[in-house]
C-alpha cells in the first residue's frame, strides 16, 4: 500500500526549503518529482513574484459558498500573508447542461432557458439567441420590433450596470446603501418589463421575426419618464462615491489589465473598453438599428477597477442617450414577422454566429442546423465566462480583499459562466 | 485633487438626503407594505397558466381538445395530457387528464402561444406556497379550469380580443357550414360583460 502524504504540510514545507519528507510520510520517502502536485497547482511558481514568499504560503479556498464570490464559484488562492501568489478559478456548481438541453428541444423551446443563462440581462440574452436564428433561417425583423428590441436592450444594460456598479462597492465594503440604491432604480425598470413582457426577470420576449406582444398602451410613456429621472439617480450616485476617498484608494491601480493581454484572453465589453480598447460590438458590427443612433463609446486609460467603474457609468448615459432616440423615433406598425414560425420552425442546413454586446461583453449564439427542428449543435459564447479567465493574472501580487474587489469588477453572473 | 475628505462627506450628503427623502418624497417611498398592501397587477403578468371554460360547467365547457401540441411544445415537459375516449375508444376531444406539475413550469407561455383553440391561459396568481411540495403543486383539470370572466378579469384586453376572434372564427364555420347538412355547433364564446 502507498503511503499517504499530508499534501497541505507538504507544501508548506517545500516553499520554505526544509523538505522533510521522513517526518511527513509514513515508509521510505518517495523522490520528490513524483509527487502529485496539491490540486492542480504546480510547485514551481509561476512568477518571480510568487518566488518572493518568505514564510509558509497558505491555500484557501475561497468559495464555493463565500459571500464574495457572486454565486457558487470557487477562488483556490494561494496566499503569503495577505498577497495572493497563485488563484485558480473553478467553475461549474451551476452546470445545468443548457447547451445540450438546447440540441434536444426545438429552437423556441431555448429560447426561455437563454433567460436563464445571465438572469440580469434576459432581454440580451433572448435578443442574442433571436438574432443567431434569424441569421440561420435568414428571417426579417419588422421595423418596431427592432426598435423595441433596442429600448429594451438599453433599459437591461442601464439595470445591469447600476447594479453592478451596487455589488463592486457592496464588496468594497459600503455595506449595501449603493447597492439599495441601485436595486431602487431596478425596481423601476422591471416594473417596466413586467407590463410589457408580463415578467420581471424572465422576460422570455423575443421571438425569431420580432418581439412576442406589442408595446401595451401608455408603456412607451412610462419608459420615457423612468428614462428622464434616471441621471438624477446617476447624478447621486456619482456625488456619493465617484469622487469617494476611500473608493479612489481601493480601486486606483487595482486589478490593472493592460490593453494587450486583455486582447489576446479575447476580453470583451466594458472591461476591454477599460483597457483602452475600442470595441463595441453595436459600433463594429451594427447589429439591430445601432448604426442610426448616435452615442459614443467610453474607453479606459488604465484598466484598473476604477477605469471599469467609469466606463459603465459612462455607458449608462450613453444609454439614456440612445433610449432618448429610440423613444422619439420608433414607429408604428407590426412587431412580429408575418412569415415566421412558432410551430414546425426547421431552418435549412447551415451555421450561423449571432453575436451582440451585451451589457457584460460579447454574447454569441453559434448555431448549426441539419435542417432538423431542432439544432444539431448550440453554443453559447458567454462573456462573463471568458472575462473570468484571466482573473489570476490580475490578482497576483494583490491581497484578499483587492482579489474580492477585482472580482467584483469583472461581472459576473454564475447561471452564464457555468450554463 | 481636491482637499481629502470631500469627496467622503458628499456622499455623506447625498445618504443623508436620502435619509430625509425617504420620509416625504415620493420618488424615494418605494416600499410596499406586502401583506397589508399590494402593488396594482399588471395586465401583462403571468405566473402558471389555467384552462378557460366557458359557460358554468367547467368540465364540458373546456376548451382544450386534448391535442396534446402545448405538451409536446412544453420546454420542461411539465404538462401531462390523456385524452378521453368513448366506450368504443372513438377520441372525444376532450382531455380525461390534464395536470400541470407547477413546480417544474417556468412560466414561459410557450403553451399559451401555441395552443391553437385559445384554451390555455396564464394565470397571475402567485401566494402558492403549500405544504406539500409535490403533490400540492401537481394541479389537476379541476385546479386549472378557470372561467372565461376570471381570464377576463386578468387580462381584459386580451382576453376581449380572443373573444372576438372566437366569436368571428364561429361565425365563419357557421356560413360554410350551412349549405351543406349543419354538424351541431360548438358552443358559443359567451359574451361576457368585461369586468370593472
Amino acid at each position: 500500500m502507498k503511503p499517504e502524504l499530508d499534501e497541505d504540510a507538504l507544501i508548506g514545507a517545500l516553499s520554505t526549503g526544509e523538505v522533510e519528507p521522513e517526518g511527513l510520510v509514513a515508509g521510505p520517502a518517495p523522490a520528490l518529482a513524483t509527487l502529485p502536485p496539491p490540486r492542480g497547482f504546480e510547485l514551481t511558481p509561476k512568477s518571480p513574484a510568487a518566488s518572493a514568499a518568505d514564510g509558509e504560503v497558505l491555500e484557501v479556498a475561497m468559495g464555493p459558498h463565500h459571500p464574495s464570490t457572486h454565486g457558487v464559484f470557487r477562488m483556490d488562492v494561494v496566499l503569503d500573508g495577505e498577497r495572493v501568489l497563485r488563484l485558480k478559478p473553478v467553475f461549474g456548481y451551476l452546470h445545468r447542461n443548457h447547451e445540450k438541453i438546447a440540441e434536444r428541444t426545438t429552437y423556441l423551446a431555448s429560447m426561455p432557458y437563454t433567460d436563464r443563462l445571465d438572469y440580469f440581462c434576459s432581454l440580451t440574452n433572448n435578443w442574442a439567441y433571436a438574432l443567431a436564428v434569424e441569421r440561420l433561417a435568414g428571417i426579417g425583423v419588422p421595423e418596431r420590433a427592432e426598435y423595441l428590441r433596442v429600448i429594451t436592450a438599453e433599459l437591461t444594460r442601464l439595470l445591469n450596470h447600476s447594479c453592478l456598479i451596487g455589488f463592486l462597492l457592496h464588496d468594497m465594503g459600503t455595506m449595501g446603501t449603493p447597492l439599495m440604491y441601485a436595486f431602487r432604480e431596478r425596481e423601476k425598470i422591471l416594473d417596466l418589463f413586467e407590463a410589457l413582457t408580463g415578467a420581471r426577470m424572465m422576460c422570455n420576449y423575443m421571438r425569431f421575426g420580432g418581439c412576442r406582444v406589442d408595446a401595451p398602451a401608455g408603456w412607451l410613456d412610462q419608459v420615457r419618464q423612468v428614462v428622464d429621472d434616471f441621471p438624477r439617480f446617476l447624478e447621486e450616485f456619482e456625488n456619493l462615491i465617484t469622487t469617494n476617498e476611500i473608493l479612489l484608494a481601493r480601486s486606483q491601480g487595482v486589478g490593472v489589465l493592460p490593453a494587450a493581454l486583455a486582447i489576446s484572453a479575447s476580453v470583451t465589453g466594458p472591461m476591454l473598453r477599460a483597457s483602452g480598447v475600442d470595441y463595441d460590438l453595436r459600433k463594429v458590427d451594427g447589429y439591430g438599428f445601432y448604426p442610426r443612433f448616435e452615442f459614443r463609446v467610453p474607453l479606459g486609460d488604465h484598466g484598473d477597477v476604477y477605469d471599469r467603474y467609469m466606463v459603465r457609468v459612462l455607458e449608462m448615459r450613453e444609454s439614456l442617450h440612445i433610449l432618448h432616440q429610440a423613444l422619439r423615433d420608433i414607429p408604428d406598425g407590426p412587431v412580429l414577422d408575418p412569415k415566421a414560425k412558432l410551430r414546425n420552425f426547421r431552418p435549412k442546413p447551415g451555421e450561423a454566429y449571432g453575436r451582440l454586446e451585451a451589457p457584460k461583453g460579447e454574447l454569441g449564439f453559434y448555431l448549426i442546423s441539419d435542417g432538423g427542428p431542432n439544432p444539431y449543435r448550440y453554443r453559447v459564447r458567454p462573456p462573463s465566462l471568458i472575462n473570468l479567465t484571466i482573473l489570476e493574472d490580475m490578482c497576483r501580487g494583490h491581497t484578499v480583499a483587492d482579489a474580492v474587489v477585482i472580482l467584483g469588477s469583472v461581472d459576473i453572473v454564475l447561471g452564464e459562466v457555468d450554463r | 485633487m481636491s482637499l481629502l475628505g470631500v469627496g467622503l462627506l458628499k456622499g455623506m450628503v447625498e445618504t443623508a438626503r436620502n435619509f430625509v427623502g425617504s420620509y416625504h418624497d415620493p420618488s424615494r417611498l418605494t416600499t410596499v407594505q406586502y401583506p397589508e398592501e399590494r402593488l396594482a397587477p399588471k395586465e401583462n403578468a403571468r405566473n402558471f397558466p389555467f384552462l378557460v371554460y366557458d359557460g358554468a360547467d367547467s368540465e364540458r365547457g373546456l376548451r382544450c381538445v386534448a391535442c396534446k401540441i402545448c405538451e409536446k411544445e412544453c420546454p420542461p415537459q411539465c404538462i401531462y395530457i390523456v385524452l378521453e375516449r368513448d366506450a368504443k375508444g372513438k377520441p372525444q376531444k376532450h382531455p380525461k387528464v390534464f395536470d400541470i406539475d407547477i413546480s417544474v413550469c417556468m412560466s414561459c407561455q410557450i403553451c399559451v402561444e401555441v395552443c391553437p383553440f385559445d384554451a390555455i391561459k396564464m394565470d397571475t396568481e402567485f401566494e402558492l406556497s403549500r405544504a406539500d411540495r409535490f403533490g400540492g403543486l401537481l394541479l389537476r383539470k379541476p385546479d386549472l379550469a378557470k372561467p372565461n370572466v376570471h381570464y377576463h378579469r386578468l387580462h381584459p384586453t386580451e382576453a376581449a380580443e380572443v373573444d372576438a376572434r372566437l366569436a368571428a372564427e364561429q361565425a365563419k364555420a357557421a356560413a360554410k357550414a350551412k349549405p351543406a347538412s349543419p354538424p351541431p355547433p360548438k358552443p358559443a364564446a359567451p359574451t361576457i360583460a368585461p369586468a370593472a
